[in-house]
């Protein structure tokens, strides 16, 4: 096989894997909780971004803010109907995530209504042909279309502008304190709520690139393009270590990178037991991720 | 009956137990004291079994029970309560002291399903033993009554119950006494002479100075994980170590 | 029958209110013992397979293929609970999710495994399609009887040292090890048993939907049954039985278009989980809006529902 090739392949759906998955750490790391439904706000970003373009002619680089926003939106709104309800009565991590899952189905059988109506019965959309710069690039030794360049500088900007906020800004300290420890950040006078709301509204934006950058490379849209990179993202997270933002980022170009690779090995049908034989092994042998440190038990 | 032989245990940088050296002798009360975050509960939670030792061995009735899971300690004969109280608080009070009883049960699941004599004359005796003891708790007119919702002191009172119901040999007791007023402090004391006079032993981890004087046989103080001093009541009083690390501010509370 | 039917509720509708409810009584055992378990689609296509393969390839009475499909299914939850069930809440749901996929995309590429392990080829799971043209050999009295059985030894369960340590064991782990209880055996034992029961429940559904394939036992499958123990509640044992009846029956009585199904469900499993965290059958819940109706004020300590409690953040 050709080696180089697949490890193009694999970073540049890597950083779409790291992208999605930050989003799903970022929500862990502050409130605690699993969101099932990210891979939902991931679809409705490419959804957003896709008829931004072809029913409000936006030029396509613009659908990537687009999306980033509305599926930020769409994010504190989920935060707003299905978990803060939840937190107040002090509910357990379990029912936050059942309730996850309920908004999960329901976005994404909002989304078939939508897409049957503007699609037809087939559920499939496109952004225009020739919108996309998908001829690859020449004089490489290996494969690569500018879409996919674009998608990679792209993941990587917003990596390192979350990084930025996370790390140097007063927005991200606070972040962080509330991630750490709830009551006492709220003693420090800091708003959970409002530190809630926005970690809620950065992991939709950063599913929402996700979503139109993978719509963009692949370019057939349907509601259920989630699916697969919801269990996908599981794993990263896992992986990562629940919570834990650089794991994510490592885990999602070491998914991608297994996935690949097993494809390339002729192992495309067992592709997916793959990474979640993986996913169990973790759970079972460091659940708290391969850079995650132990969790204490207290009795 | 209890002896502990170098016992540590390491949370990470963390030594909440450091060559911990202690003998629990059989038949008397053993007092444990230590300022808050000494490692008392720590000390509890790893000769009950829910934490195992980071090195050292603990030996009951000469079984090595340092790695032993906790229901097998339980079976040895050591039962314990909890700084927080820790009932099954959806189920009656009746239900928890059954509960307490269940290494003591035999029936198969098989016989629960067909009714079999054993299972009932077995439910039975577990039924009318848990009665014995809510009468002699004062609890009887609790026994149906979800354990969440008692008062504080009937759950303190069902919780050392619950305990008994394990029939053990040993009880380690972690700060039975907060929350309560001197009052109810003075009659758990005396609570716990009457289990020594029935033959029991005991481990009892306390703040409260009154009760440690009332009861106990012999003191251990633990500090930052070590035992600093062991004697008499009498004789830690005057242990200068003692009354730096502890009871200087705390005898004083506790005569006042 | 001719009530029912006037709703729109079909034999078929029955039949599948049934295998439902069985299902839901799958996973209550799980949630009522603390373990947040999304196994059961799983362990429910292992009961479909097996016992169809019984039924047809081999030519064996339905009741063999049942009871195969359920020693199947709990053979398999041996090995599966011992490591995964040291996990709990959050990480246990994402490992048994990982189970569902893992069995799912075995099934799917078992058949050219076996080949290639036994060097020729065969038949067995039917690849992506499945195997179809199952006889319809299940009826309506079987399933009231699987049910009736299922349900005394749950509530025989409940009445027993071994139901009593599985509350305990949901209430607090750790205390419940204090107690003498055996918290790694009775775990694995109720998973074994949850297993065997959603085995049961596919080997029926297999011989009634006819055709069945690896797609049919999902995530999304998984989610349908924890959605019955969810809105029927599992504070009680009738609790997941009326879930079952209920999220089958109410798409035909309210005659929704199939393509509102998913929003309807969707929205109950997040408005149920949100409002009515006890679930509709909660003799709790109940008991206590009574006693605020008669102006009294309610107990101080909320016992709160087994869904609830199953998982202490
Ligand atoms: N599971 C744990 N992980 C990390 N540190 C712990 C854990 N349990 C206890 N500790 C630490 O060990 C020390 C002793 O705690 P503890 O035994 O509860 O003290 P005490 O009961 O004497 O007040 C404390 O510093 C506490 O923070
Ligand atoms: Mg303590």
């Amino acid at each position: 096989m050709n080696v180089t090739q697949q490890i193009i392949n694999a970073i540049w759906l890597g950083s779409v894997y790291s992208l999605f998955s930050l989003g799903y750490a970022l929500v862990f790391s502050v409130l605690g909780v699993l969101n099932l439904a990210h891979s939902a706000i991931f679809m409705w970003g490419a959804f957003i971004g896709l008829v931004s373009v072809l029913y409000f002619g936006f030029p396509v680089w613009l659908s990537v803010p687009v999306a980033m926003i509305g599926a930020g939106l769409l994010a504190v709104l989920l935060e707003r109907v299905a978990f803060a309800p939840l937190r107040a009565r002090g509910a357990p991590r379990i029912s936050q995530l059942i309730s996850s899952i309920g908004a999960s189905i329901l976005l994404v059988s909002v989304a078939q209504l939508i897409f049957q109506q503007l699609f037809g019965a087939q559920m499939l959309a496109r952004f225009p042909l020739g919108s996309i710069p998908t001829d690859p690039i020449e004089g490489l030794p290996f494969n690569v279309t500018p879409i996919q360049v674009i998608i990679l500088v792209v993941a990587l900007v917003l990596m390192v502008l979350l990084q930025l906020l996370i790390s140097r800004t007063r927005l991200g300290q606070r972040m962080r304190a509330v991630a750490f420890n709830t009551r006492t950040a709220s003693l420090l006078g800091i708003n959970v709520g409002g530190i809630f709301v926005f970690t809620f509204f950065l992991a939709g934006a950063l599913a929402g690139a996700a979503g139109v950058l993978f719509g963009l490379a692949y370019n057939a849209l349907t509601p259920f393009i989630g699916e697969a990179i919801a269990l996908k993202g599981l794993t990263v997270i896992v992986l990562g270590g629940l919570g834990n933002i650089q794991g994510a980022l490592i885990g999602g170009f070491v998914v991608a990178g297994l996935e690949v690779f097993s494809i390339a090995a002729g192992g495309s049908n067992y592709r997916d037991a793959i990474v979640f034989s993986l996913l169990f092994l973790i759970l079972l042998v460091r659940p708290q991720g391969l850079v995650g440190q132990k969790e204490g038990t207290r009795a | 009956m209890l002896i502990l032989q170098n016992v540590s245990r390491q949370f990470g940088g963390l030594a909440a137990l450091a060559n911990v050296n202690m003998t629990v002798p059989e038949g008397q009360v053993t007092g444990l004291i230590g300022p808050n975050g000494a490692g008392k509960t720590t000390l509890i939670n790893n000769i009950s079994g829910l934490d195992h030792p980071t090195g050292g061995t603990i030996r009951f009735r000469d079984v090595d029970i340092s790695r032993q899971p906790p229901h097998k300690i339980t079976a040895l004969g050591i039962a314990r309560t909890y700084q927080n109280i820790r009932l099954f608080g959806e189920m009656t009070a009746l239900e928890n002291l059954l509960i307490g009883q269940h290494g003591r049960g035999k029936a198969t699941i098989l016989e629960s399903l067909v009714f079999a004599p054993r299972f009932r004359r077995e439910e039975k005796t577990l039924r009318a033993h848990a009665f014995e003891l809510l009468e002699q708790f004062g609890l009887q007119a609790a026994a149906n009554t979800p354990a969440g919702a008692l008062p504080y002191g009937d759950q303190r009172r069902l919780e050392l119950a619950r305990a008994i119901a394990t029939h053990p040999h040993l009880i380690l007791l972690d700060e039975p006494t907060a929350g309560m007023n001197p009052v109810e402090t003075h009659q758990l004391g005396e609570q716990i002479l009457r289990l020594r006079a029935s033959g029991q032993t005991v481990l009892v981890i306390e703040h409260d100075m009154s009760l440690i004087q009332q009861v106990c046989d012999e003191i251990y103080v633990l500090n930052f994980g070590q035992i600093i001093a062991h004697g008499t009541h009498e004789a830690l009083k005057r242990d200068p170590q003692v009354i730096q690390a502890y009871l200087g501010e705390d005898a004083e509370d506790g005569a006042a | 029958m001719e009530f029912l039917s006037s709703l729109g509720i079909s034999e078929p509708v029955v039949q599948f209110a049934l295998i439902n409810a069985i299902l839901g009584l799958s996973i209550y055992l799980t949630l009522f013992t603390g373990m947040f378990s999304l196994a059961n689609a799983g362990f429910m296509a292992i009961g479909a397979f097996t016992g169809v393969i019984i039924t047809q390839r081999l030519g064996l009475p339905l009741p063999i293929g049942v009871a195969g499909g359920m020693l199947m299914a709990g053979v398999i939850a041996l090995p599966i609970g011992l490591p995964v069930l040291r996990l709990r809440d959050i990480y246990l749901a994402i490992a048994t999710i990982g189970f569902g996929e893992v069995v799912r995309i075995l099934i799917l590429n078992f058949d050219p495994l076996v080949s290639g392990l036994i060097g020729m080829d065969v038949e067995i799971t039917g690849g992506a399609l499945g195997i179809k043209r199952i006889p319809k050999l299940t009826e309506t009295w079987h399933l009231i009887i699987f049910l009736i059985l299922i349900s005394y030894f749950i509530t025989r369960l409940h009445r027993s040292r071994f139901g009593r340590a599985m509350a305990a064991i949901r209430q607090d782990e750790k205390a419940a090890a204090n107690m003498g209880i055996d918290t790694v055996y009775v775990k694995n034992v109720v998973f074994i048993l949850s297993a065997m029961i959603a085995g049961g429940a596919g080997a029926w559904s297999g011989h009634l939907t006819r055709i069945i394939s690896p797609g049919d036992f999902g995530f999304d499958k998984a989610v349908d049954i924890l959605a019955f123990a969810v809105l029927g509640g599992t504070s009680t044992w009738v609790g997941p039985i009326v879930g079952g009846f209920v999220l089958t029956a109410l798409p035909e009585v309210l005659r929704f278009a199939d393509q509102f199904r998913g929003v309807i469900n969707g929205l109950i499993l997040m408005l149920v989980i949100v409002y009515v965290p006890g679930g509709l059958v909660n003799p709790a819940g109940i008991r206590r809006i009574f006693e605020r109706l008669r102006g009294r004020k309610s107990p101080s300590a909320v016992p709160p529902t087994s869904t609830e409690a199953g998982s202490k953040a």
